[in-house]
């Protein structure tokens, strides 16, 4: 059954039903298998773990250097309130929410548009347009921190959102995946909106885009959870205190609170638990979306 | 009517297009459509990835300053420094020891954690879940996740080494520990990426090959040696320059656990990019270096397409 249940959950190319392997004994070489994974899991949950046990204790106990899985003086919520009182995390966390949401509808729009006009429609420039798009995905962003901040020092746009979003919304890599998709819908399936006399848009809008949802799902998680978890740009674009995403704000926390670990942690966890809420909920599809995208290159 | 409902046409043979669908009217049209299409996306690509390339380039031969004090044309000097610069080799030197580090232990236990779920393990989400969910961790929760857990004194590492009689480590503040640390930190960080590629490999391995091999007798094991492992052939290439190329760029999770210290042991190359530009203002020396790293990703990107080409020839 696990098989199976892998084999939709991947790629949707799901082979066979037929069965791999006998199912019914745990076969030694099996047992062995799960030792391992298991002792891989326990080492991958530890921090989360760790960092969780710490946020419930009080400052003196995450402090002490006997190390406790169970604090002395019990568990207790306190460094979370106090988080909460600062009233950072919600702000950082709705700065973080409004800008990746933004990216990413922009990202998808623009995208899927030049993608469809490099799948379906034969124009003077195509193939330059197209080799200029595939050659800039070599760019790496680092690269750019430099000139791109001077720019929006001249636009006037360096402690503003639009400095964090707008040069985030170019994902050539995106464009690619999605050209490909279109390539392969069949065309037959535009041909009765042609006869009608359908416009290019509205066979993109009505035909192609609603066959595309899959994809179009697989690019939006690719580009959210990269826009979500950026550090570099945000960081550089503003400094300005309101306008901080997660990543970016709790870069800071460590010099506010000195050494609360009790406090890091919780802010941290609070910070994680967004998109691990999402992966609980969607986990079939983001991990779609992922092996989809991602050897597509980041 | 609409070319869009013909086979597509070979790149050239757009001037000979038959007379059916090859009415002036229609070209036109479809190139009026499709660089409509295609607009808004130029537009932002035009102005926030090719304009910075391009105004880089000229930054780079210029004294240009975050104080403004120098905007001249100086030519290749800022090169000319760079080139002479010890801390520039020291971090682009950081860089690559880092790439080759963590590459290998990010491909070879991406490779283990999906062979063992691929062998067909019971509760598959529950390991997808723990090997993966670290990746949609934002490199400040991995960062102060992982100093907490480093702390010499405090820190849950250093103790679980002491109950085995491991004298305590400075992980973060030793210059020959640091990076292997942030390496750890890494790879527990992102390893579930290229899990989840390898996964979605190895699912794509068509099932006759294993009924073949399961009639045959071969056991789980057997399976993963003899088909398994040598169909990955291609997906691992991929894995690997993606991590290559992904390494290259370190400078979050560095910058936020010892800032580059101690001493400058783990200061990657992206680090004293930002740090000429934004600590010492000096915008353009910061963009030469930039495209000093940037000619280095070019580098490995053809070192690896020829390697890769030449294996598929």
């Amino acid at each position: 059954m696990a098989t199976q249940t892998l084999n939709r959950a991947t790629l949707g190319t799901s082979t066979s039903p037929a069965v791999r392997q006998p199912r019914r004994k745990m076969s030694a070489g099996k047992i062995a298998a799960v030792v391992v994974a298991a002792v891989i899991a326990v080492l991958w949950l530890v921090p989360f773990a760790w960092a969780t046990v710490t946020a419930f204790k009080s400052e003196t106990d995450a402090a002490s250097p006997k190390i406790s899985w169970i604090p002395p003086s019990g568990f207790t919520a306190d460094a979370f309130v106090k988080v909460f009182q600062d009233g950072n995390i919600p702000l950082w966390t709705w700065n973080s929410l409004y800008t990746s949401a933004s990216i990413t509808a922009v990202t998808l729009v623009i995208s899927a548009l030049v993608a469809y006009a490099l799948s379906r429609i034969d124009f003077k420039g195509k193939k330059v347009l197209m080799t200029v798009i595939i050659a800039s995905i070599i760019v790496p962003p680092p690269v750019l921190i430099i000139p791109l901040f001077y720019q929006m020092l001249a636009l006037h746009m360096i402690d503003t959102s639009w400095a964090i979003i707008l040069p985030q919304v170019i994902h050539p890599a995106m464009v690619f995946v999605l050209k490909k998709f279109f390539d392969q819908i069949p065309r037959e399936l535009e041909e009765a909106a042609v006869m009608d006399g359908a416009s290019r848009m509205r066979i993109f809008l009505q035909v192609v885009l609603p066959l595309s949802r899959p994809i179009l799902a697989a690019v939006a998680i690719f580009v959210f959870i990269g826009a979500w978890n950026n550090f570099l740009w945000p960081f550089i674009a503003t400094n300005d205190a309101s306008l901080l995403t997660l990543p970016v704000g709790l870069q800071t926390i460590k010099s506010a609170y000195g050494i609360q670990y009790a406090q890091n942690m919780a802010s941290a966890l609070l910070a994680a638990l967004p998109l691990i809420v999402v992966f609980l909920f969607f986990q079939r599809q983001i991990i779609k979306g992922v092996a989809t995208t991602g050897l597509a290159g980041t | 009517m609409s070319s869009s409902l013909t086979a597509r046409r070979s790149p050239g043979s757009r001037v000979s297009s038959p007379a059916a669908r090859g009415s002036r009217s229609s070209v036109t049209r479809n190139n009026l459509s499709g660089w409509g299409f295609a607009t808004p996306f130029l537009v932002f690509f035009l102005v926030f990835l090719v304009w910075p390339v391009v105004y880089g380039i000229y930054m780079s031969l210029t004294g240009k300053s975050l104080t403004g004090a120098n905007d001249s044309v100086i030519g290749f000097a800022n090169y000319a420094e760079a080139f002479a610069d010890a801390d520039m080799w020291r971090s682009l030197g950081n860089t690559l020891y880092f790439t080759v580090i963590s590459t290998v232990p990010l491909v070879l236990v991406a490779l283990v954690m999906a062979a063992l779920l691929n062998v067909g393990l019971p509760a598959q989400w529950l390991w997808r879940l723990s090997y993966f969910a670290p990746y949609l961790l934002a490199s400040t929760v991995v960062s102060l996740f992982f100093t907490w857990m480093y702390n010499p004194q405090l820190g849950l590492i250093n103790d679980a080494l002491s109950k085995i009689g491991i004298p305590k480590v400075a992980w973060l503040n030793d210059p020959n520990v640091a990076m292997w640390a942030i390496v750890i930190a890494t790879l527990w960080w992102t390893v579930g990426f290229n899990f989840l590629l390898y996964l979605a490999a190895m699912q794509n391995i068509p099932a006759q090959h294993y009924e073949a091999a399961s009639l045959d007798g071969a056991g789980a094991w057997r399976q993963l040696f003899s088909i398994t492992l040598p169909q990955l052939g291609p997906t691992t290439v991929m894995i690997v320059l993606l991590q290559v190329l992904a390494s290259l760029k370190i400078f979050d999770q560095v910058y936020q656990m010892t800032a580059g210290g101690p001493g400058g042991a783990t200061r990657p190359v992206v680090q004293y990019i930002f740090e000429t530009g934004f600590t010492g203002y000096r915008l353009g020396y910061s963009a030469a270096i930039s495209y000093i790293f940037f000619g280095l990703i070019v580098f490995v990107s053809v070192m690896q397409f020829v390697i890769t080409r030449r294996r598929s020839a």
